[in-house]
């Protein structure tokens, strides 16, 4: 189980850029104002990697990559 | 009526001394196993998401990173609840031996008592039972002024302004219970709980218990308001229907559609099923209703539950703290659109966006004021729904001829 990932968003940091929806847009699409709407649960092996550059791409550095089991 | 918090002779000149406070209920008892009779009392948090108290307290007290703090929160910032003000300004001492007994528990020194900066009576009555207090308690305890705001009662938003002076909720984690208070693990616990502790300590978990009917535990604190003859402050026995709390209220001025049961975090309930509905925790959770802060309010048969719904969520809309975007921008678009509908000004597809938008904010900040606004919104276009229809529809309302919405 321990490598079961999700995405996790700090709320305030976030700008609503929207980098990320372009990048993993498997994952991750964007509300009326621009905000990402996060897909719930683990990510798929298959879009980790672009998970992980939604994550090192986020100007305001709000997205991570936490344990499933460590969700909020 | 007057069960448990709120039994004994009413406090001379408004104040109650701490000697007629111990001679009424006996000196401070010790926190030696309070926990586990916490636990077996079922006692709930009264600052609206009824976390279990003693699961809680033993987050804190098993964090290993530096002395913990208590924190008791009178914020109380929510415009329709009377009862953390009023128990503080009726029981002040009841409060302080809870944050005390909290603070022995947990292993926590410092309690810092937070109180609502508007709730000057409340203020008043707790600097004054500090000062009666002993120097070694008095010395333990520190009491801050909240700003007036919705968010300041959140439990960050309360930790950050102990840390910071700034009263907005912060990203979690960490929560509280592992670093809050100068870095400390923090209990942050509703004011109203602490004094339930106090008896419970005293007591004990079985007396406790049978204070509460069908089934439930304990007494709570219920603010019934609206379509009664006063807003008045009650104690009712846990599981007691709704329709006795209004009954002990005085009962219902005028008919009634709906009831709007735990505030603006809460949710508009048909007056037809909220009549005999139990006042407890879990039985509510399980037909997707809360008590939250333990606020009744009772619609008048003369009020527009579309227009009253838009007044509310302009509220919630300006008190957000404005740091997350979907709170910030879904809020404000949503309360809008609402305000548009109330006031028979609404433009094509409004109530569609509402519905829509509805389901795009719960889990979507940092804290979890957008999930209330997005609760009662919800509960609102299911309980009103013919009259939503008919405000977009018809530019009708069945209820009020004119009006400008407030």
């Amino acid at each position: 189980m321990s490598d079961r990932v999700m995405l996790g968003i700090d709320r305030i940091k976030c700008d609503g850029h929207g980098v990320c929806a372009d990048l993993v847009p498997e994952l991750i699409e964007l509300d009326d104002w621009g905000y990402p709407i996060i897909r719930s649960g683990a990510i798929p092996q298959s879009v980790l990697p672009h998970a992980r550059r939604a994550v090192s791409g986020c100007p305001t550095l709000a997205l991570r990559i936490q344990s499933l089991a460590t969700r909020r | 009526m007057s069960i448990a918090l709120l039994a004994g002779p009413p406090a001379v000149q408004g104040i109650e001394r701490y000697a007629d406070h111990q001679r009424r209920l006996g000196a401070l008892p010790p926190a030696t196993e309070l926990i586990g009779s916490i636990e077996r009392s079922a006692l709930r948090g009264k600052g609206g998401a009824a976390f279990p108290v003693a699961t809680k307290w033993r987050s804190v007290a098993s964090q290993r990173a530096g002395t913990p703090v208590v924190l008791a929160n009178g914020g109380e910032g929510e415009p329709l609840s009377r009862k953390d003000r009023m128990l503080m300004e009726q029981r002040p001492h009841l409060v302080i031996d809870g944050a005390l007994l909290a603070a022995n528990a947990v292993g926590a020194n410092d309690i810092v008592l937070y109180v609502g900066a508007d709730h000057a009576g409340a203020i008043q009555t707790m600097q004054r039972a500090v000062s009666e207090r002993p120097g070694t308690e008095r010395a333990r305890l520190r009491l801050v002024s909240a700003p007036v705001r919705y968010v300041s009662g959140e439990e960050t938003a309360a930790v950050h302004f102990v840390n910071a002076g700034i009263a907005l909720p912060t990203s979690i984690p960490p929560r509280p219970y592992e670093r809050g208070v100068d870095g400390r693990p923090t209990l942050v616990q509703n004011v109203e709980t602490l004094a339930h502790v106090a008896l419970i300590a005293r007591f004990g978990d079985e007396w406790y218990r049978s204070l509460g009917v069908a089934g439930a535990s304990g007494t709570t604190l219920v603010t019934v308001g609206g379509a009664v003859p006063q807003t008045v402050l009650i104690e009712i026995h846990q599981g007691m229907t709704l329709a006795d709390a209004v009954n002990v209220a005085g009962g219902i001025t005028s008919d009634s559609d709906a009831v709007l049961l735990g505030g603006y975090f809460g949710g508009w309930i048909q007056s037809g099923a909220a009549w005999g509905l139990s006042l407890d925790a879990d039985p509510l959770h399980r037909l997707g209703h809360s008590l939250g802060c333990g606020v009744v309010a009772v619609l008048p048969s003369g009020r527009c539950g579309v227009i009253e719904t838009a007044r509310i969520l302009a509220y919630l809309a300006h008190e957000s703290a404005r740091q997350c975007g979907p709170c910030t921008f879904g809020l404000r678009a949503i309360s809008a659109a609402a305000g548009r509908i109330a006031g028979l000004t609404s433009t094509p597809g409004d109530l569609e966006r509402v519905q829509r938008w509805s389901g795009l904010l719960a889990g979507r900040g940092a804290c979890h004021h957008p999930d209330g606004a997005a609760g009662l919104l919800a509960s609102a276009l299911h309980v009103f729904s013919g009259e939503f229809t008919l405000h977009d529809d018809q530019r009708r309302c069945s209820i009020v001829n004119t009006q400008a919405v407030a």
